[in-house]
């Protein structure tokens, strides 16, 4: 007891100091032990690995203590948003009075540009995301977990499914889980091929069987959800890392990161590096180190960099004299201003065009736009046309770039998802930081079209 | 003096039609096209319904009962299929077609034995030699590509430019039926086509030596042997 209270105490001042540990991490600490596959991914192997180590008496400390061990870890929502996970599941603690049962549903629905991270996770340590579904589920007091996997996920579906079977011929699943006297199922249910199912009221949308078009919120899922009973949505990272914050001490993911930025973190790194790979590694790691270190640098050098959007498409980018010293953690990165969103690192070096790579990413923005807010379904169509035109040298002129800007600003915030706003920011960050060269290459556009006697006025 | 442009902007897109969203009868799908459950799907129906709560079996179990179909059928669905899986259900067609209308997985014409779905969103479009290479490749080995849905004459091959599909590390791969294949190069994908077309078989996963997504050349990272159960564990659990 005593000893609880000079750790805490010890925690308390460390974060209050603003001490960062950001420094690169020791195998021994990495949560997802077979995140690349070398191993067994079957229960027999997840079990060596350390996985379904005293769940039982873990369940047994009861909800409330699971609960408060994830808020004093500090962990915060892997899937984007960055929610503090503690208090999201604390949502949950209302009693239900109606009879309804409660349900945990897991997003494994990862459909956003640049993200790979959860599929590593179901494929190859997929007991860890069993057992946090079971952990975490018991401490909101849920009854049953849907994990609900994109569609093209066939063969990392088909290992979990496999790995769900395993857990419930060996007791852990089902009636009486673990032996702790707790019922609990877990199910696996695969989607079609639709980004804006990951958004968690989409999610539940498509889990009744609907199209998967945005609820609004109010009322939120913790009240009416899935079937219409109280739910959690969350990430498959979230859940993952659950039973080993409550194995080995919430101090001990504290320990990692900074005050309010704590914790390991998987990073994906993919576009133009010589290494692309997924890795994990502490929060708040510098941006070049994780680069050079991990994805073995930037094509053509550290100083061909043209700028990354570090945390999936939906983020601003970065240019490069940013991305020289900004660690990668949620406040650093939202101050950039951008986010750390799930950790998705694109690369653009010199070699790329900017303004191809941002219409691309708008293109998908459009395609995948459920429809159903006019500022979404309309604004993301023409911020499309002109960011297409723009890369295939049809500018009109510089002074299209206000209204781009113009457009996007009335697209954010006026919808029901945030779909549109992760469609908005990348086509900003582009005119934040790109902005000269843009009026350079728009006013040479308007130059060859005169010279050609082309007239784009509408 | 001026001449008006028209606005034909060369698109690596191509022409990118998602399908229309009302019905046209053609010889392939229409109501009268036969379709019987094959009696191991009818278990696996009653399991997928036994998934959720009472009352909700029938509506929920639309997408997954809509994606057995599909595979019974052959990859794609015609009118009547979609028809049989609201009678299945006992749910009105209305409600299979908004499903079947929304998720890009369900398609509604025809495709070959191999589908192939080339990834083109910005991390397979810069990653390694880049997924425009990739279609040049797909276009030069069997000839489609010009437009989604394309059909090769012997109906082997389909193709589909598709938003990401979550393997962005391993850049640029493409999808073909249920396997991903993945750290391409054109040689690599005109070799898994012939594969294809000659065994029926191809390697799937990453095609330059990697075994998932650690760094090519050696795993940066988890470079020791994992820990086994009880280390770090806390004292009072």
């Amino acid at each position: 007891m005593l000893n609880r209270i000079a750790k805490t105490a010890a925690r308390t001042s460390a974060r209050a100091s603003g001490v960062i540990n950001n420094a690169p991490m020791k195998d021994q600490d990495r949560i997802f032990t077979n995140l690349y596959g070398f191993h067994d991914w079957s229960i027999k192997g997840a079990e060596a690995r350390g996985d379904w180590y005293k769940t039982k008496e873990i369940i047994l400390k009861g909800a409330e203590w699971i609960q408060q061990e994830v808020k004093d870890s500090g962990l915060r929502g892997r899937g984007g948003a960055g929610f503090p996970t503690g208090l999201k599941w604390s949502f949950m603690n209302v009693p239900v009075t109606d009879g309804r049962p409660k349900y945990l549903v897991v997003n494994a629905d990862e459909g956003e540009p640049g993200t790979c991270k959860d599929r590593d996770i179901m494929r190859h340590d997929p007991h860890k995301l069993i057992e946090g579904c079971l952990v975490a589920g018991y401490a909101m007091g849920a009854r049953a977990a849907y994990i609900y996997v994109r569609g093209e996920f066939y063969n990392e579906t088909s290992n979990l499914m496999y790995a769900v079977r395993e857990a419930y011929a060996k007791g852990y699943l089902g009636e009486n889980a673990c032996g702790t006297g707790y019922d609990f199922d877990v199910y696996v249910q695969r989607g079609a091929g639709a980004y804006v199912c990951g958004e968690e009221t989409a999610l539940i949308e498509s889990l009744e069987g609907k199209q998967g078009k945005p609820r609004l919120k109010p009322p939120f899922p913790a009240a009416v959800g899935a079937f219409g009973c109280p739910t959690t949505v969350n990430n498959v990272e979230t859940i993952a890392v659950a039973p080993t914050i409550c194995r080995r001490g919430a101090d001990w993911f504290a320990s990692f990161g900074r005050e309010r930025n704590t914790g390991t973190k998987l990073f994906n790194i993919s576009g133009n590096v010589n290494t692309p790979c997924t890795v994990e590694e502490t929060m708040s790691i510098p941006m070049r180190e994780l680069i050079e270190k991990h994805a073995g640098g930037v094509r053509g050098g550290w100083d061909n960099l043209l700028a990354v959007i570090p945390g999936g498409s939906s983020t601003p980018l970065l240019p490069k004299h940013i991305c020289d010293d900004i660690m990668m953690d949620f406040d650093a990165l939202a101050a950039a201003p951008s986010g750390l969103g799930t950790a998705a690192l694109i690369v653009m070096n010199k070699d790329d065009d900017p303004v191809e790579c941002i219409w691309r990413l708008m293109e998908f923005y459009k395609h995948e736009s459920c429809g159903q807010c006019t500022p979404c379904r309309e604004g993301v169509s023409w911020m499309n046309d002109i960011l297409k035109r723009w890369t295939f040298g049809q500018s009109r002129g510089p002074e299209e770039i206000e209204q781009l800007w113009e457009i996007s600003k009335q697209v954010e915030g006026n919808t029901i998802c945030a779909l549109a706003d992760g469609a908005a920011w990348p086509a900003q960050g582009l005119i934040r930081w790109f902005k000269p060269y843009l009026e350079e290459r728009f006013a040479e556009d308007v130059r060859r079209q005169e010279a050609a006697g082309i007239s784009l006025e509408v | 003096m001026f001449r008006r442009l028209v606005s034909r902007v060369p698109t690596f897109t191509s022409n990118r039609r998602a399908g229309i969203f009302v019905h046209r009868d053609t010889k392939e799908s229409n109501v009268d096209i036969p379709f019987e459950w094959t009696e191991e799907n009818l278990v696996r129906i009653q399991a997928i319904k036994n998934q959720y709560p009472y009352g909700h079996e029938n509506n929920a179990a639309i997408m997954p009962v809509l994606d057995l179909a599909q595979r019974q059928y052959g990859g794609w669905l015609p009118l009547s299929v979609m028809d049989a899986v609201a009678a299945t259900l006992d749910v009105p067609p209305i409600r299979v077609y908004e499903v079947a209308t929304f998720y890009t997985m369900y398609k509604r014409v025809p495709v070959g034995k191999y589908h192939i779905q080339l990834c083109g969103t910005t991390p397979c479009m810069i990653g390694g030699c880049g997924a425009k290479k990739i279609k040049e490749a797909i276009l030069e080995e069997v000839g489609i590509g010009h437009h989604n849905d394309e059909l090769t004459e012997d109906k082997l091959f389909s193709y589909e430019e598709v938003e990401c599909l979550g393997a962005c590390v391993n850049a640029p791969m493409v999808q073909i039926n249920d396997d991903y294949y993945e750290d391409l190069t054109p040689e690599d994908m005109k070799q898994i086509l012939r594969d294809l077309r000659k065994d029926g078989f191809s390697r799937k996963g990453p095609r330059n030596g990697r075994v998932s997504s650690e760094p090519l050349g050696g795993a940066t990272s988890l470079t020791e042997p994992p820990t086994g159960p009880g280390f770090g564990v806390r004292d009072d659990l």
